[in-house]
């Protein structure tokens, strides 16, 4: 019969007017500013540099090895070299970004640099509310914003940061075995080279070279 | 003579004398849809009510948008070039000249004239619809059955000719659609 | 009972009198006049702004959203902050536009929309002219707004103003036979054409039913032809194919912004309003009190609140139904609706003429159901109406 579906319809409005009232569960808008949908453990907006220690700049993992730079499809990272070396967490004397800058409005949040980077330097974070009245200064994000501690990594994706720190952890272990063995050896040639001096031997320089 | 009537002839003439001037068709058809305002302003103040409200619903409401539809079907709305006088426009004059001849010897015949107050029955809606249902019901139906035949005429005009092989639009887009060629546009 | 219902009508005569000491003898009905008009647009206009809001609300409830919610208190404020809004935004007028008759449309499709107010009695002794023929007046003055739509479509030389206009026009003329019609049996039972007398003659009740017209057959009939085209005239959903946004962007008012574009919706809402306020007055008794027992509340208030019911009625409908094609909107205005208006012309006729009593009821109701029943089905006749199957979605 004509009209049977719009009674019908109306009908479903009306159950859905009054249910809306009744149950909670049918209003699934999330009003933003008040509340917040919790985020994916993965989600990313915009890059942040990891410090470890309590110094944001002097604790800075990168090296400015500006792979990162070359690697950025829209080239919103810049950096500058430091003239001068300092020891990284591996006790190993390395270059720092005297400058690094990333243009927010540029940025297109697609991860590269944090792939790309050999250092475990570059993270992503999860902070959204990025917008500023200032639209030339504010939106150039620079190396003291964008400094955050290795806690902050933790927090915001515990498992990435929990492979990241094993494996740093695991090259600096590489690394104090290496260091141990260079000892060793240097111990071993000294003593030898000891020996040497006590009684001369044709064989010692082999060894040297080994 | 008195102020109000003045003002709505003044109005109607102007937009009468808009309509005829006015180089856009859409405007000449406004410009007709206002005097037809004024018109309908003049009966009211003349206390007749139900002519006046009908000439805005009837001509404002259909024949003013009739008239705005035809001339945007027959051409678009560009002003045209060519002057504003037509070229037949003495055997116009002869028409104009022709239909103020009759009104003028039928208000010299009338009341108005003859120093006789006219009645001053004012014509309620109720009166009408008694009269034209009793004593003028024959001329009604008959411009009933006028009207209705004219519909029913322009609704076959506009009808589509059933013919039975399709007749091509444009010889040229789809030449082997049908075996000998038809008329090109000629059903139009 | 007498001070509250006539409350305003006697604060009138009191500001009159007022000035009559004041002002020369000769401005006074000009006065009047204008106390008149200042209380119409002020209550209109406000129930503009109450319409909005609701409807906002409204649709946004029956969508499971909250809708505005955030200026004032649950967001009540919203309309003023949607007309501050108008106000201050750039009015851009198209290069190519006929400025003129683009800037008088939408003054021209307001004005009707006021002025047809003039003749609906909110109240007891509450109208601002008794016309004779009020009824046509209204109707008159209703079909001005149709050239108003057009002018706004034509001038703004914009493809999709034009074919906007030109459904609107097309629909506003098919719907406005059926809407007229429906309103001539009323016309024919009471025998005038002055909404004050038709509105007195629902006065008083047979057995519990008040003596308004909905509550006969052919009445019934009549106020949802009535309302369909209302609907329709108003270009609602779901007839809103002249302003359909899908396709046609606004419509008629794509070329207008800021106040000016608050002014055509402003001027819908109104006809909407006082269309709905002719359907109170014609079917739903006008601004008679349902019960003798509740005589009490004032006249202007049982307006009121029959507006306020059809409002959330046309809401409703409007957040119920899809919008129609243009073909299905040409079919049921004269496949439909046209026939039903004319046999609701007869059973109203055969309604005066029986006897009151069951057998009355009975023709009566068989009049507007059996045509009800065979246009429906005439109207859905070769449809196959089923649930549609995708062959690759899903």
């Amino acid at each position: 019969m004509l009209g049977e579906g719009i009674i019908k319809g109306m009908a479903e409005t009306a159950r859905n007017f009054l249910g809306s009232y009744v149950s909670d569960d049918r209003l699934t808008t999330v009003q933003y500013p008040e509340e917040r949908t919790p985020q994916f453990e993965n989600a990313r907006q915009f890059p942040f540099l990891v410090f470890d220690g309590s110094d944001p700049l002097k604790g800075l993992r990168c090296v400015a090895c500006q792979i990162c730079e070359k690697e950025c499809p829209p080239k919103c990272i810049y950096i500058v070299k430091s003239k001068d070396k300092r020891p990284d967490y591996k006790g190993q004397m390395q270059l720092y970004p005297v400058t690094f800058d990333i243009d927010l409005s540029v940025c297109m949040s697609c991860q590269i640099c944090v792939e790309v980077c050999p250092f475990e330097s570059i993270k992503m974070d999860t902070a959204y509310e990025l917008s500023t009245s200032d639209r030339f200064g504010g939106l150039l994000v620079s190396k003291p914003q964008l400094a955050k501690p290795n806690d902050h990594y933790r927090k915001i994706h515990p498992t990435d940061a929990a492979l990241s720190d094993a494996a740093l952890a695991a090259e600096v272990a590489k690394a104090q075995a290496k260091a141990r063995a260079d000892a060793e050896a240097k111990a071993k040639v000294a003593a030898e080279a000891k020996a040497k001096a006590a009684a001369p031997n044709p064989v010692a320089p082999v060894v040297a070279i080994a | 003579m008195d102020w109000p009537f003045l003002i709505i002839a003044g109005f109607t003439i102007a937009a009468a004398a808009a309509a005829m001037t006015l180089r856009n068709l859409i405007h000449c058809a406004l410009a007709v849809a206002l005097a037809f305002v004024g018109l309908a302003a003049a009966y009211l103040q003349l206390n007749a009510q139900f002519v006046g409200f009908a000439q805005i619903l009837v001509y404002v409401g259909a024949v003013a948008i009739l008239i705005v539809f035809a001339a945007l079907l027959t051409r678009g709305g560009e002003p045209s070039q060519v002057g504003i006088f037509s070229k037949t426009w003495l055997a116009g004059l002869g028409v104009a000249l022709a239909v103020l001849g009759v009104l003028a010897w039928a208000i010299a015949r009338s009341l108005v004239t003859q120093d006789q107050a006219p009645p001053t029955a004012e014509a309620t809606v109720k009166q009408i619809g008694n009269a034209l249902m009793t004593e003028y019901v024959l001329p009604l139906e008959v411009v009933g059955l006028l009207l209705t035949a004219a519909l029913i005429g322009a609704v076959i005009i506009a009808m589509r000719d059933e013919t039975p092989n399709p007749v091509v639009e444009d010889g040229r887009s789809k030449p082997k659609s049908s075996a000998k060629p038809t008329s090109v546009g000629g059903h139009e | 009972m007498t001070g509250l219902d006539q409350v305003f009508v006697t604060l009138k005569h009191w500001l009159l009198g007022q000035l009559a000491n004041i002002l020369p003898n000769g401005l006074l009905p000009v006065v009047s006049v204008l106390l008149s008009i200042a209380a119409i647009i002020m209550v209109f206009a406000s129930l503009f702004a109450i319409m909005t809001i609701m409807e906002r609300k409204g649709l946004g409830r029956i969508q499971n959203r909250y809708g505005p919610n955030r200026v004032g208190p649950f967001g009540f404020l919203q309309p003023a902050a949607d007309g501050i809004k108008a106000l201050i935004k750039e009015d851009l007028v198209p290069r190519a536009a006929d400025q003129v008759v683009h800037l008088l449309a939408p003054v021209m499709l307001v004005v009707p929309a006021l002025l047809v107010y003039a003749v609906l009695p909110v109240g007891r002794n509450m109208v601002a002219i008794d016309f004779d023929a009020g009824l046509l007046f209204f109707f008159a003055v209703g079909a001005a707004s149709e050239l108003a739509v057009f002018m706004a479509g034509w001038s703004s030389r914009n493809k999709y103003a034009l074919l906007g206009a030109m459904r609107a026009v097309a629909q506003m003329v098919s719907y406005e036979i059926p809407l007229i019609l429906s309103t001539v049996s009323v016309v024919m039972l009471t025998g005038t054409l002055s909404p004050v007398k038709i509105v007195e003659a629902q006065a008083g009740h047979a057995g519990w039913l008040p003596d308004w017209f909905v509550f006969t057959p052919w009445g019934f009939a009549g106020f949802v032809l009535f309302m369909i085209a209302a609907n329709a005239e108003a270009n609602r959903s779901p007839f809103d194919l002249p302003e359909g946004e899908s396709e046609l962007v606004a419509g008629y008012f794509t070329e207008y912004s800021g106040f000016k574009f608050a002014l055509f919706f402003l001027a819908e809402y109104l006809s909407l309003f006082a269309v709905s306020g002719l359907g109170i007055t014609l079917f739903l008794g006008g601004w008679q009190a349902p019960f003798a027992a509740l005589d009490f509340v004032p006249s202007w208030a049982w307006f009121f609140v029959k507006l306020l019911g059809l409002i959330v009625l046309f809401i409703w409908t409007r957040g119920t139904l899809p919008r129609l094609r243009v073909d299905q909107l040409m079919n049921f205005a004269w496949k439909f609706m046209l026939p039903l208006a004319l046999i609701n012309l007869l059973t109203a006729a055969v309604w005066h003429y029986m006897p009151p009593g069951m057998p009355r009821w009975l023709v009566g109701g068989a009049l507007v159901v059996g045509p009800y029943l065979m246009l429906g089905r005439g109207l859905m006749a070769g449809k196959h109406i089923s649930k549609r199957t995708y062959r690759y979605a899903e």
